[in-house]
């Protein structure tokens, strides 16, 4: 018992498990995370996860490819070699509007997900952290801290009322994946 | 999330009984986790020998050069740029699946954005190719961007067709990008499920290490949603600027401000029959029926009749402007088209792209998987005239009489044509074979809310309204993977 690192709690139903999180915070029992195959709508509200803050990167990588463009346009076009073509004016706002478009997109994509992987530590070869190999096919898992929430028996039965399928003691906090 | 239950007014989206999210891993991941069916093998070796066909044609053409083509000094551009926008044109529909409609809620695109990503990024593999090829001396395409060189001259950022290059270039990387993300969580699931090898070493590294933690899944969505919101944006802006290339000429024909509405219609308009033509075919072979249902088949022969209907519009409000405008090498160019030397490509495209779609009003034959599967390939072939119409027949008559002239493509031109054909499907086939073609993620998020069995249980419990129970059963008359007889029992 005393070797256990983590408890999961698997269930098969993301009510069911949403239940579980209910009861196991009504018991001030702290989650160290959850698990799931699919989005689960609400739980961050439950879980106290802070909205997201990419949107304001997107803006900002958004101005940046904007910018950039704009000034390689305006230095190519207009400063450094301007061109007489019939006539047209050689500062053609126009013509400055598709790159500008374009870049501005390109930059937003790009930066976003970038800093989206970053900031989840999502890249290739990353040694995947998973705490039970059912969680990214049919099982929602409330994963537990054991250190410290003692006694054991008192969340299995818990996780058990809330409706769990099973239950299990890790004695590794992740699934080897050597 | 999970704990309302959708209005029985609306049709399932998943059918099928006792489908439970094992059982959704199961059914899509089947093709991924066991060794291609007999079918499979077929179609690759066709798509792969046109593949084939490709390299040697294109070949061709770097090694000596574009006369290889049936170009001439009047039509100097035919089936290159053809098929360079009609590639361009299909795959526009994978975004509009994934973008335009994750804006509006359409829960229905769930199963099928997958596949219609996928087949965007090879149609603008293929179009791109097409970019590259007609440079004819490909290894000069940095040519196009605005590096500092020998000559001291920049690019000219006044032609549409660097517009083009920026436009098709953060095109295919954003849709891309789009696509990969949405794939991580299913490639991790490949990875979970696959025994200690190699196999679910690859995986591994291309999951990134998806673990589907709250957190993660709360940041995915954000970035979903903004990847959609410019994504929609930008694929309207990649065809206008595709119209910009003919639009911003001076020759009849061309010079129209209707080009870039109509474009990105047409490019819809081929896009979602593309998408018909792969997944009515990919749904039975991988035995798809429950996910990609006829509510997802119809829906699109709705979306196809309408992006049709704009077309027809279109082609008959140039016709209109060109006598209104009363410049008479803009009437004449019109009246070339209909009644010249190529009458027949353009009433190929007429009755390809205005009238048969129209035949989709009809229920009967818009939910008749057979017709809706021949109907799709006789637009694409319809919207591969279109194109050609519009640039061969406003080219092959110029302001001089004595240098008319008809184009004959060669079979360097057929080939490439033919071949790129086969490099897309080449590239679908090992798609499906590898990587899982419904978004597994999304489709389980329906299974609570939107599938058969959820709303069987709603009219089960009866406390749901008689007359709207009766309109649901009558609607799941025209659905093939649905029991009737379940519903005939109990009453």
């Amino acid at each position: 018992m005393s070797k256990t690192k983590f408890i999961l709690g698997l269930f098969d139903d993301p009510d069911d498990m949403m239940h579980g999180i209910e009861k196991l915070q009504k018991n001030s029992i702290p989650i160290y995370d959850v698990y799931s195959p699919m989005p689960v709508h609400g739980i961050e509200a439950k879980l106290g996860v802070k909205e997201s803050r990419l949107g304001y990167a997107a803006f900002c990588f958004g101005c940046l490819g904007a910018s950039v463009i704009f000034s390689i346009v305006y230095y190519t076009l207009v400063h450094d070699w301007p061109m007489d073509i019939g006539g047209k004016p050689n500062f053609p706002i126009p013509v400055f509007v598709p790159f500008t478009f374009e870049w501005t997109i390109l930059f937003t994509a790009f930066g976003m997900t970038l800093t989206f992987f970053a900031a989840t530590h999502l890249f290739p070869g990353r040694a995947p952290r998973v705490m039970d190999l059912r969680a990214t096919d049919d099982r929602f898992i409330i994963a537990i801290d054991a250190k410290g929430n003692v006694p054991h028996e008192d969340i299995n039965n818990l996780l058990k009322e809330a409706g769990a399928v099973e239950i299990k003691h890790n004695d590794r906090k992740y699934v080897s994946y050597e | 999330m999970a704990s309302h239950s959708e209005s029985i007014i609306r049709e399932p989206l998943i059918t099928g009984k006792d489908i439970t999210y094992a059982k959704i891993t199961n059914d899509v991941l089947f093709p991924v986790e066991n060794k291609p069916n007999k079918a499979w093998w077929i179609g690759f070796t066709v798509a792969a020998l046109g593949a084939m066909l490709w390299v040697v044609s294109i070949s061709v053409t770097f090694w000596y050069g574009l006369g290889e083509w049936g170009l001439n000094k009047t039509v100097g551009w035919a089936w290159d740029i053809t098929g360079f926008v009609w590639w361009v044109g299909i795959g526009h529909a994978g975004t509009l699946i994934s973008a335009v409609l994750l804006l509006f809620r359409q829960n229905w695109r769930n199963s099928i954005n997958r596949s219609a990503e996928a087949m965007t990024i090879f149609a603008v593999i293929c179009a791109a190719t097409y970019i590259v090829a007609h440079m004819g001396r490909p290894w000069l395409a940095y040519f196009t961007l605005p590096l500092p060189n020998q000559y001291v001259l920049w690019v000219n950022w006044n032609s549409a067709l660097m517009m083009d290059v920026f436009a098709i270039s953060t095109y295919f990387s954003v849709s891309l990008l789009f696509w990969y993300t949405g794939l991580l969580p299913d490639i991790a699931t490949i990875r979970d499920r696959a025994v200690p090898g190699l196999r679910r070493r690859i995986y591994s590294i291309l999951s990134f290490g998806w673990t589907g933690s709250v957190k993660t899944w709360q940041r995915f969505e954000t970035v979903s949603l903004i990847l959609a919101g410019i994504s929609t944006p930008l694929v309207l802006s990649v065809h206008t600027i595709v119209s910009f290339d003919f639009a911003t000429s001076l020759m009849p024909g061309w010079h129209t401000t209707i080009f870039p509405p109509y474009f990105v219609a047409g490019a819809i308009f081929s896009g979602f029959a593309m998408v018909q033509t792969l997944l009515l075919v990919t749904r039975k072979v991988l035995g798809l029926e429950n996910y990609i249902t006829m509510f997802h088949i119809e829906s699109m022969n709705k979306i196809i009749t309408l992006t049709g209907s704009i077309v027809g519009v279109a082609y008959i409000t140039e016709f209109f402007i060109a006598w209104y405008s009363g410049v008479e090498y803009e009437q004449y160019a019109f009246l070339n088209r209909m009644f010249g030397p190529y009458w027949w490509a353009y009433w190929s495209m007429m009755s390809c792209n205005v009238i048969s779609p129209q035949l989709f009003w009809f229920k009967k034959l818009r939910t008749n998987i057979a017709f809706s599967w021949v109907l799709s390939i006789v637009v694409n072939i319809g919207m591969w005239f279109e194109r050609f119409v519009i640039i061969v027949t406003s080219l092959h008559r110029d302001y001089i009489p004595s240098s008319w002239v008809m184009f004959y493509p060669s079979w360097v031109d057929v080939g490439v044509f033919i071949g790129s054909i086969g490099v897309f499907f080449t590239l679908f086939l090992l798609f499906i074979r590898f990587l899982p073609s419904v978004a597994m993620a999304e489709v389980k998020l329906l299974l609570k809310t939107s599938s058969e069995q959820a709303k069987k249980k709603l009219i089960d419990s009866g406390k749901l309204d008689k007359e709207q129970v009766q309109d649901y059963v009558k609607e799941l008359g025209k659905y093939d993977s649905v029991d009737l007889a379940d519903y005939q029992t109990q009453k």
